[in-house]
């Protein structure tokens, strides 16, 4: 699967990502607010998919990354009075340093600890901004008249700003995709297909999966500062579970270890929940997604990338191997 | 009462009975989660969804039958029980192959789509359900008159627990049970039924939390989202009294319930992060959890 991100292909497949990045906000009837935060899941996703997809880590914490540098975003420009710039970095910078030492903790378990841990952990930084009402404005969240200063960019206009993110976006996916091709990379994928053979030819598999973790909260905290900037709003959702499960679903539902995977589910994720709570089931959407996720969980677990690249292979001319099932994470003992 | 000198003796019994009744709730669940865990290797996220279909069951049983409450505290858990098996049967099975993971990931999809059609039902607002008129009142325990519902809920929760606990360790059947938690392959080349045992320990697993739904409908609000909250905090519950072990999470529902609401009198915002606080000192001192075997710790 990893063939997709390199080669002529996987230029072909980056070119039409970015053209409908660019083109999706001038598409009549996308308000532009919603296109920008469809770009920014499209971020969570992929720091998501690095973790799950390439280190085998199923993290259900990553709303404390998505949602604390939110926070601290907006904690920058509200309370700290700082320029937009600035709350973007200490929201990052927030993020990194919590997976740092959350990583530590939690990358000596594997599999569903490794997820429990995450999730515990996600729901202790929840319970805080919680109960810190007076910091975080609490139940009610943090909203603010502007998006900061930006060296006087036009940043209150929304195209501006959506092409500010859409650019953020594609360096950091850039980025990534350069990370996971780099040999750093190849021993993540190694670790991830045999952990004590990637041990017994001398890879530091606990620091390796440590570097991951902390990388993939740094773009997941990034993804949340310019989540908030955007909506000019931070609320409790952003650091509840429900937001780690939606970045897990819309992941898992794009195809893991594809990065574009990622980012076509969280597309797919996003305008699918628009269009139902536009039924009369309202803001009861889970009811669908749930069920979808669910399908795909029970039949199409590569998800859709994942099932069309195999689909294609099927129809070569030169058979190739079967792309296998993908592997979540280490098995735990039976 | 949040300063720590003038908080006297009696204060602080009253302070463990709350605890008690919390820690109740919690162990109900964790024992749920465990001998579901360690059979299935499932951690099961719609356990709060079944916690709150329990309350709901009682709910609507006493508004279109005029269920009383005894008998919902026998109706509900058989029925989420059930409800539980039909759904090991019909989706969690299929994945047992797979890595666990997707197991995961299956329940807490449940979660969504349960949760979000019981909102579809019966609003966002939630119910309220009467305490029994037997049960109303306090109690006086010598140094406080304590509400009575709550003595019978610390009661109830301690029985069924030692009930759960004996039924575990004491009788043939939990010696099967736990033959086939410790070593499936060998047990089920005994001539053991090992996937009925599995069903099995799914539904009496869930029905556990519909029992502790509806022991808790009178004490609250019945809403489809009440199981959010209290499920992540019996997860963190779970990992400190190490995973799958029965007595571990009886044990640590209940210190936990007890340690929260003291924390809680020193300092009230200090309750709900505790567990969580507990949770990622025990990982570190002690990996596979209070009750664990080491085996378990990866």
């Amino acid at each position: 699967m990893i063939a997709l991100l390199g080669g002529r292909r996987g230029f072909l497949v980056g070119v039409v990502t970015l053209a409908i990045g660019i083109v999706l906000p001038l598409v009549p009837g996308v308000y532009t607010v919603f296109a920008a935060n469809l770009v920014c899941f499209a971020l969570f996703a992929v720091s998501f998919d690095l973790l799950l997809g390439f280190a085998g880590l199923l993290s259900f914490g990553q709303a404390l990354f998505w949602g604390g540098g939110g926070y601290l975003a907006m904690l920058s420009l509200l309370r700290w009075h700082l320029p937009g710039p600035f709350a973007i970095v200490i929201g990052t910078a927030y993020a990194a340093l919590a997976a740092l030492i959350i990583g530590r903790l939690a990358v000596r378990r594997t599999g569903i600890y490794f997820a429990m841990i995450t999730l515990a952990l996600a729901q202790l930084q929840y319970f805080l901004v919680f109960q810190l009402g007076d910091v975080t404005g609490g139940e009610n969240g943090l909203t603010s008249e502007n998006r900061g200063a930006f060296f006087g960019l036009p940043v209150e206009n929304d195209m501006f700003f959506y092409y500010f993110v859409l650019a953020c976006a594609v360096a950091v996916v850039a980025l990534t995709i350069r990370i996971v091709r780099s040999p750093f990379g190849m021993v993540l994928t190694a670790m991830r297909e045999n952990e004590q053979r990637a041990q017994s030819v001398g890879y530091q598999v606990d620091r390796f999966k440590l570097v991951a973790f902390v990388m993939s909260g740094t773009i997941a905290g990034f993804a949340g500062t310019l989540y908030a900037l955007n909506n000019r709003l931070v609320g409790l959702d952003a650091v509840d579970w429900h937001t780690s499960g939606k970045v897990v679903m819309m992941t898992i539902l794009g195809g893991i270890g594809t990065i574009y995977g990622a980012i076509a589910g969280a597309g797919l994720f996003e305008s699918l929940d628009y269009f139902v709570s536009k039924t009369p089931i309202g803001d009861k959407t889970n009811v669908v997604m749930g069920t979808i996720f669910a399908i795909v969980i029970l039949t199409a677990r590569r998800g859709l990338v994942g099932e069309i690249l195999s689909a294609l292979r099927d129809r070569a001319p030169t058979p190739l191997e079967p792309e296998p099932e993908p592997e979540i994470g280490v098995a735990d003992t039976v | 009462m949040a300063a720590g000198d003038d908080v006297t003796i009696d204060y602080i019994l009253t302070q463990v009975f709350n605890g008690l009744v919390v820690g109740g709730f919690y162990a109900l669940l964790a024992l749920g989660l465990s001998i579901i865990f360690g059979l299935l290797r499932v951690v099961n996220f719609a356990h709060g969804t079944m916690y709150m279909l329990g309350a709901f069951v009682a709910y609507y049983g006493a508004q279109w039958v005029g269920l009383p409450f005894l008998a919902a505290l026998v109706v509900a858990p058989i029925v989420v029980g059930l409800f539980g098996i039909l759904l090991e049967r019909l989706l969690l099975h299929r994945l047992y192959k797979l890595d666990p993971l997707y197991n995961l990931l299956m329940t807490f999809a449940l979660v969504l789509i349960i949760e979000d059609l019981m909102r579809l039902v019966a609003g966002s607002l939630g119910s309220p359900y009467p305490i029994p008129d037997w049960l109303a009142g306090a109690t006086n325990l010598g140094f406080t008159l304590y509400p009575t519902y709550r003595l019978f809920v610390v009661a109830v929760c301690l029985v069924v627990c030692f009930i759960v606990w004996y039924a575990i360790e004491r009788t043939p059947l939990g010696a099967r049970l736990r033959a086939a938690t410790e070593n499936p392959s060998l047990t089920r080349a005994l001539g053991i039924n090992v996937d009925a045992l599995v069903t099995l320990a799914f539904g009496v697993g869930v029905g556990l939390a519909g029992f502790a739904g509806v022991l808790n409908a009178p004490n609250t609000n019945v809403v489809p989202q009440m199981g959010d909250a209290i499920i992540i905090t019996t997860f963190a519950i779970v990992v400190i009294g190490g995973m799958g072990s029965i007595l571990g999470s009886i044990v640590t529902g209940f210190a936990i319930g007890v340690i929260t609401t003291i924390g809680a009198v020193y300092y009230p915002p200090i309750s709900s992060t505790l567990p969580f606080v507990l949770m990622a000192i025990v990982l570190l001192v002690r990996p596979a959890g209070l009750f664990g075997s080491a085996e378990g710790a990866k």
